[in-house]
């Protein structure tokens, strides 16, 4: 059984008298453990297959398979519980709470799954000491590095433990030298194993994926998987 | 379980919040503090009077009427009663000789005196004209002594009974009685001294008062030379039929064809009552009005502010969305921030009608109570989460994606 499988997702947006085609008809699988990285020109619709998958957005039309279960007509309250348990979202420009420190913004998923205290300062802690952050809990966002803070945002998605961890543009607010700690970050958790999908306007970053996946005007304009490098 | 994370980690929110933004938040809450301020003084005051009123009016009982030239409350224009006679000690005594044998009648005049003993000088003592029948009606009891008997007022006596005030203030170390004190230029025997009564409605002071035989105040101890005729009828149950009874016996006296108006008033405690209920409801409403139209005025600058709020932190609840906060969670978030925003407002108003009730407690009887001040709490979270709930639902209901795009 696939981890993913959207068929004939299309998600069209009104604007005015003009529809919008973000997604046209995509049909997708992607199975458990696989490191994919989406490419595309400016506009194409990554972002949206994102959120789709993300479960942040519904699609207008088609059908979205999350682990077996059927996520495209859920509501908005299931869709939530779905993010929290199955999805780990590491954004471009961090999103992280400004006026918490690092430990908190960790707990943060950990708070709405119902998580007590203490067993959530604990999964915190250690899912920012994997981050390499474990001196640093108790900074603030603005008290930490571009670098440091993707790291909190990569430890809150990563704390649930979800089936997926989805990253649009991980490294587009940061320069290339941290670009790349991060992205050592994800080839070692694509290593133990974790389904990881990223969206990259970079060549060489998408080559460190096993697949790429290339969209253009909504549409997968080429599915590509790549040898291991030894 | 959940739901109390939620709200715990909504009360930290609300805190921070609140924090970052402070004088906006005090700002924003003036009406629920104004609210909470009027609220609580006007029951701090209605309760106050009520207390005063009460051991007041206790002390004279309510079945005690009085008939007067005037009535206590003013049912006619004054100038038709300008015409009414004037009723004198005869009136009293005719009064007495045909009154209900279980009746107890005191003919009462009073005036305001100033006595001396040696070289101590009490102005402003209020004298009392009275018949030993005073001991009933007035329901009087005593420190020392006792009170003149009906032959000492027949006899026109020059014996007095002391207000508590008046006797510490001549006889620091007791031993009033068998001195003699003067009032205006005539020498009075003192037989007794009165216990003491404190302040009726907490203001005028009961125990600077003399007392001596009515029969002796025509004598220039008084400006009017009126009196009027107490009558403690005995029993609270038919007071209407008795007040009735009273009205008859007067007109017996004043010889009043059937189809005349009384020329006199039978006023009791009871009216007294009943007006004193009319004023304290009127406060009240009074107060509830200015309540209501305050915390209103103040649950729309909550809603604004909680508005404002949902708005500049869109991004915060599309991160939170993100991160699998359902509906109810944010809803919880952004209506605990509004009530603690009021609640603080309310602590805030609280504090000062405080202030205020223990300022004005010196001069006027005022008490805050411990329910006044819960309910004003309640009162005012309640109108945070009224107020806050339009704000909140529309943060609630934010599509997760346009919240996190939002700058
Ligand atoms: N909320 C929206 N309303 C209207 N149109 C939208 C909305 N979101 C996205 N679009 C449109 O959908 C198309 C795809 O947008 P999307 O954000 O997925 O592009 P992208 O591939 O992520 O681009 P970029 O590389 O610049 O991030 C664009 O044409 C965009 O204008
Ligand atoms: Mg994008």
């Amino acid at each position: 059984m696939s981890l993913i499988r959207l068929q004939n997702i299309s998600r069209r947006y009104q604007m005015g008298t003009e529809t919008i085609h973000a997604l046209r008809e995509v049909s997708l699988e992607i199975q458990r453990g696989e490191y994919v990285a989406i490419m595309g020109p400016s506009g194409s619709g990554k972002s949206t297959l994102m959120n789709v998958l993300g479960c942040l957005d519904s699609p207008t039309s088609g059908r979205y398979e999350l682990n077996g279960t059927d996520v495209s007509e859920m509501d908005d309250n299931e869709l939530a519980e779905v993010r929290n348990r199955e999805i780990g979202f590491v954004f471009q420009t961090f999103n992280l709470l400004p006026r918490s420190n690092a430990l908190h913004n960790v707990e943060l998923p950990l708070i709405y799954a119902g998580v007590h205290a203490d067993e959530r300062r604990q999964t915190a802690l250690t899912a920012l000491q994997q981050v390499g952050l474990g001196d640093r809990v108790h900074h603030r966002p603005n008290e930490l590095s571009g670098g440091q803070r993707q790291r909190v945002a990569v430890a809150r998605a990563l704390v649930n433990q979800p089936s997926i961890l989805l990253a649009d543009e991980p490294t587009g607010n940061l320069d290339s030298k941290t670009g790349e700690e991060i992205m050592a970050l994800f080839e070692e958790l694509a290593q133990k194993g974790n389904t990881i999908i990223l969206v990259t306007h970079e060549e060489d970053i998408a080559r460190q994926a096993r697949r790429i996946l290339r969209i253009r005007d909504g549409l997968i304009a080429s599915d590509e998987r790549l040898e291991r490098k030894s | 379980m959940k739901l109390l994370l939620e709200m715990v980690e909504g009360l930290r929110i609300a805190w921070d919040a609140i924090g970052a933004n402070k004088l906006r938040a005090v700002l924003t809450t003036l009406g629920i503090i104004i609210g909470i301020v009027t609220v609580t003084l006007m029951g701090a005051a209605i309760r106050g009077l009520n207390a005063a009123f009460l051991t007041s009016v206790s002390a004279v009982g309510t079945d005690v009427f009085f008939i007067q030239k005037w009535p206590w409350f003013n049912e006619e224009p004054w100038w038709k009663l300008l015409k009414r006679r004037e009723i004198y000690l005869a009136d009293g005594h005719a009064f007495i000789r045909k009154a209900n044998p279980h009746w107890h009648v005191n003919l009462q005049s009073v005036g305001v005196r100033t006595l001396r003993y040696g070289h101590n000088v009490a102005t402003g003592v209020f004298l009392v004209g009275n018949t030993e029948t005073a001991v009933v009606t007035d329901d009087l009891s005593f420190s020392a002594g006792r009170y003149f008997t009906a032959a000492e007022v027949e006899g026109h006596r020059p014996v007095c009974v002391l207000g508590a005030d008046v006797a510490r203030n001549f006889f620091p170390h007791g031993q009033a009685v068998g001195r003699r004190v003067r009032i205006d230029d005539m020498a009075f025997e003192v037989i007794g001294v009165l216990e003491k009564k404190g302040k009726f409605l907490g203001i005028e002071n009961l125990d600077n008062t003399a007392h001596i035989p009515v029969t002796l105040m025509g004598r220039g101890f008084t400006f009017f030379p009126g009196i009027r005729i107490a009558v403690k009828v005995g029993g609270l149950a038919h007071l209407e039929d008795a007040r009735e009874e009273v009205r008859a016996v007067m007109r017996h006296v004043r010889r009043l064809p059937p189809t005349d108006p009384d020329d006199f008033s039978v006023n009791s405690l009871e009216a007294f009552i009943q007006k004193f209920t009319q004023v304290s409801r009127i406060i009240g409403g009074v107060g509830l009005f200015i309540t209501g139209l305050s915390l209103f005025v103040g649950g729309i600058g909550i809603m604004n502010i909680m508005f404002v709020s949902v708005t500049e932190r869109t991004r915060e609840i599309g991160v939170r969305k993100a991160v699998g906060a359902k509906r109810r969670a944010i809803l919880i978030q952004f209506l605990i921030e509004a009530a603690v925003i009021c609640l603080l407002g309310g602590l805030i108003g609280l504090g000062l009608a405080t202030l205020i009730t223990w300022g004005i407690a010196r001069f006027f009887p005022a008490t805050l109570s411990l329910p006044i001040a819960a309910l004003a709490l309640g009162v005012s979270a309640l109108t945070g989460i009224l107020a806050g709930f339009l704000p909140a639902w529309r943060a609630a209901r934010m599509n997760p994606v346009d919240a996190l795009r939002s700058e």
